[in-house]
């Protein structure tokens, strides 16, 4: 512990850097430019979704578990959404599940993990006052707020919100009178996500140039947590996919209110043809994955990230492969963009063409399985120390690992053809995609907790939340998949009027009863975060004993994170449980010359770097000039 | 901002330094324009696909007439110059208005020179040409989609199926729904990608002109940088980019 002390000690000189300055409430907590302000707006904004997002799927599972059951006590919530005899509206349902699909994969799980931790970490793992632009980074907030807001409103008009599945396949969506969600819900959907674009593209810009310019002295590219590499990359993946959404998006808005026929061709509507001629649906699918299957990567890369750092610390051990994991990060990313045709292998395309995207698609198995092996190997003999953030980033590994198995099985185009759009594909990509990057949420917010309010999160609570979640999750999501093999088709209202749709009502129950109970068990999440909040046990500055950045800044961090100068790095993060070192992790800003005791032949060359470390100009933004 | 010079700094990417020597603000308007440039791309394919999901004209290119049942030749479409009612001028006026957007570039590249340079009266003056040249541009495409718009004299007979019956129609010049030169889809594209350029090409104007006004009030000499002007300059050249590709791909091929 000496050797970590002697360096905190040392950087309290020129404390006058920048003077501080009273900010009245609305700048300091509404519009603020703070980057970990912001980072909790992101957070509060994505749990409320999140409460949101699940609530509405319990809703529809109801449905699903219990067909046609009296649901008139949910009349109170839902008014005329439940029908006269207590059914819930058919139409109301397809409208629950297209917002659950875009609350959680766009709300929740893309503008809720990356905007909170992308937001939080960056600057204070990378060792820097703030965002490069805490304007822009400001507005991206608020971007996301007001097309929240849009999203919000449109749950409450009267034809209610957008219906036709979160992909929003035209001709329904672009058609007004296919589906009344296809009214005004639709068009409020392409607003908000229009803004929801912008709101994502400027914080990305922010992400990527802060990672390039603002890192401290020796800090370098090989020496960022894999936190920074995930949030990196996936900045780098909205700023190149989002856009072309966009796209998709504007040429939608033309073909719904400008007369266009980009994606309309030969419709008949109640026995009336439509003048649209010449315009191609598929084309809205082709521009939709291109966006759709790496967004699956923007949700999950963070969460990924996330885990790697959770699991390093907690189980005392060098992250096992650091560069592969980089370059695994890398090739995700790059597959990513080549893979999206396999979301449409029954769109009539070339078998041909299929074989190769099934081809490109398994290929991902490859850098997917480097990721998870280096998770087990990570663990492997680790003093392992089961903190909340721990459980839940092992049982992302789990849940990472099963349902990877099954995207395995929906790559094969034979495969998919029978699969497709069954509850298999369902189960598959709520757990790798859906539960495993919530578990990466859950994670990050356990294990940073005390960074950002100065408190600790009860560590009972959070043991007791992770085993009813997990359990929770695989009770609802296996069966699941026997429900999906057996034909049950997704986005059915209703599936009994066949004989063998009726003999899974009882595994629909199941699931029903599961997903319930999953969700009655995030309350215990939700009292614990609010509480501890304000009542819970005053953190010490660096409670999990980790090596990056964040843990050198006071426990109740001020505006630009550090008092006096931004301390310089020299050294990886993993360093954990080194030989020959008193101590069992040794934190990134401690030189090589102090630690001589556990430095491996090849380091020693390193305490000739730390000169030029240090004369290395002092990228400060705060400093005057 | 920070760390405009970086004295004796041996490895750029050892942190605390700006490793590719730009700003984060010069680094944003770098990404952001890759951003931009899939935006772009996304309009651009999409309107590959769905031009070449129509039969090209198969006859003799002087035999050309207009028609909904393939797609038209550019040059027989983009043959109108202003003043000159009647005169067929293939792509004679497209190309002044290419030759105009582009030469606007290259006063931006004088602008930001004489940033280097500090020299603020010259800055003015290249900033004004590029925003004359910018705006130029935007007039040549207001003619030219009126002229579009509004259509041949003789417009272009089109035979359709309307609730069951076959009709008879002549059709004058080009809106989102029908066009007289080919497929709705032909001018659906042509409106929306030359629009969506345009409205690119308009705030370049705007934030140009920003930019001009901010070097002439003397803010950019005071702060000792003239950045700004890189910055929107490399917007500048992006959206002249963009043309060159929007331009081979409506007008050329």
């Amino acid at each position: 512990m000496s050797v970590v002390e002697a360096n905190l000690g040392h950087d309290v000189h020129s404390h006058d850097e920048h003077e501080h300055h009273e900010l009245n409430f609305w700048r300091q907590y509404i519009f603020s430019e703070d980057h970990k302000v912001i980072a909790k707006q992101y957070m509060i904004t994505g749990i409320f979704w999140a409460v949101i997002g699940v609530a509405m799927s319990v809703i529809f599972r109801l449905q699903l578990g219990f067909p046609g059951a009296n649901l008139s006590w949910l009349k109170p919530f839902l008014g005329g959404w439940i029908t006269e005899t207590g059914a819930l509206d058919p139409n109301f349902y397809l409208a629950l599940v297209t917002m659950h699909g875009t609350i959680m994969v766009f709300f929740v799980l893309t503008a809720g993990l990356s905007g909170t931790f992308s937001n939080f970490l960056i600057p204070l793992q990378v060792g820097a006052r703030d965002m490069a632009s805490g304007f822009l980074n400001m507005l991206s907030f608020w971007f996301f707020f007001v097309s929240g807001l849009l999203m919000f409103v449109s749950i409450f008009i009267e034809t209610g919100p957008a219906a036709g599945g979160w992909v929003i396949y035209p001709p329904l969506s672009a058609l007004p009178q296919a589906h009344m969600g296809s009214e005004m819900g639709m068009t409020l959907w392409l607003a908000s996500m229009a803004i929801f674009i912008m709101s994502s593209l400027l914080g990305s810009l922010n992400y990527v140039t802060t990672v390039i310019n603002l890192r401290t002295r020796g800090m370098t590219f090989t020496r960022l947590p894999l936190t920074i590499w995930a949030f990196l990359i996936t900045a780098v993946l909205g700023i190149i996919s989002f856009p072309v959404l966009l796209s998709a998006a504007l040429l939608l808005i033309f073909d719904r209110h400008f007369g266009t026929s980009f994606y309309l061709s030969e419709i008949y509507i109640n026995g009336e043809a439509l003048p649209n001629v010449g315009g191609s649906p598929i084309l809205f699918q082709h521009l939709f994955w291109f966006l759709g299957h790496p967004e699956v990567y923007i949700v999950l890369l963070p969460a990924l990230g996330i885990t790697s750092e959770i699991i390093a610390t907690n189980s005392r051990k060098p992250i096992f492969g650091y560069r592969a994991m980089i370059a695994s990060i890398m090739a995700i990313a790059f597959l990513a963009f080549i893979v999206w045709a396999h979301h449409m292998f029954v769109t009539g395309m070339n078998p041909f063409l299929g074989s190769i995207f099934m081809f490109l698609t398994l290929i991902i198995a490859v850098p997917s399985a480097v990721k998870a092996f280096n998770y087990i190997t990570t663990l492997w003999r680790g003093n392992i120390v089961f903190t909340p953030a721990m459980l839940f980033s092992i049982g992302l590994v789990s849940l990472f690992v099963s349902g990877g198995l099954t995207g395995i099985i929906l790559g094969n185009s034979a495969l998919d053809i029978q699969l497709h759009d069954t509850y298999f594909v369902v189960a598959h990509f709520h757990i790798v995609m859906g539960a495993a990057s919530a578990f990466g949420f859950f994670a990050g917010i356990y294990h940073w907790f005390p960074k950002m309010f100065g408190r600790m999160l009860n560590g009972t609570l959070g043991q007791i939340h992770f085993w009813l979640t997990f359990v929770g999750v695989y009770l609802v999501f296996m069966p699941m998949h026997y429900i999906g093999i057996a034909g049950f088709p997704r986005r059915y209202y209703q599936f009994t009027s066949f004989d063998f749709g009726k003999s899974f009502t009882d595994l629909n129950m199941f699931v029903s009863i599961a997903a319930i109970f999953t969700f009655f068990a995030q309350f215990v999440f939700l009292w614990n975060f609010f509480y501890s909040m304000f009542k819970g046990k005053v953190a010490t500055q660096n409670p999990w004993n980790s090596n990056t950045l964040e843990w050198t800044t006071p426990v109740n961090v001020g505006h630009g994170n550090w008092e006096g100068e931004i301390p310089a790095v020299y050294r990886w993060p993993y360093d954990y449980s080194k030989p020959g070192s008193p101590v069992d992790f040794i934190p990134q800003n401690i030189p090589h010359s102090q630690t001589l005791e556990s430095n491996f032949p090849h380091e020693n060359e390193y305490i000739a770097q730390e000169k030029e470390i240090e004369a290395q100009n002092y990228n400060d933004q705060f400093a005057s000039h | 901002m920070a760390a405009t010079a970086q004295p004796n700094v041996k490895n750029v990417w050892l942190g605390g330094v700006e490793p590719m020597k730009a700003s984060y603000g010069k680094l944003m308007m770098w990404f952001f324009l890759v951003s931009d440039t899939f935006t772009f791309s996304a309009l651009l394919v999409s309107y590959g696909l769905v031009r070449f999901s129509f039969p090209a004209y198969a006859g003799k290119v002087a035999d050309f007439v207009s028609s909904p049942a393939y797609w038209p030749i550019p040059e027989k479409v983009f043959d109108a110059m202003p003043f000159m009612h009647g005169i067929h001028a293939p792509l004679v006026f497209v190309g002044i208005m290419t030759f105009i957007l582009i030469f606007s570039s290259v006063t931006m590249v004088l602008a930001v020179e004489a940033g280097h340079r500090m020299d603020r009266a010259a800055v003015e003056k290249y900033m004004l040409w590029t925003i004359l040249g910018g705006a130029t541009f935007l007039g040549c495409q207001a003619w030219e989609w009126t002229h579009f718009i509004h259509g041949t004299d003789s417009g272009t007979v089109v035979k359709e199926i309307v609730d069951g019956t076959w009709i008879t129609k002549t059709v004058f010049g080009a809106n989102l729904t029908e066009n007289q030169y080919g497929p709705a889809a032909f001018a659906d594209f042509f409106f929306f990608i030359t629009g969506f350029h345009g409205t690119h090409v308009f705030s370049g104007v705007v934030l140009n002109y920003l930019v001009f006004y901010r070097t002439s009030t003397g803010m950019y000499e005071r702060r000792g940088s003239y950045e700004m002007v890189e910055k929107v300059g490399l917007y500048w050249h992006f959206v002249d980019l963009v043309w060159v590709f929007v331009f081979t791909f409506f007008y050329l091929v």
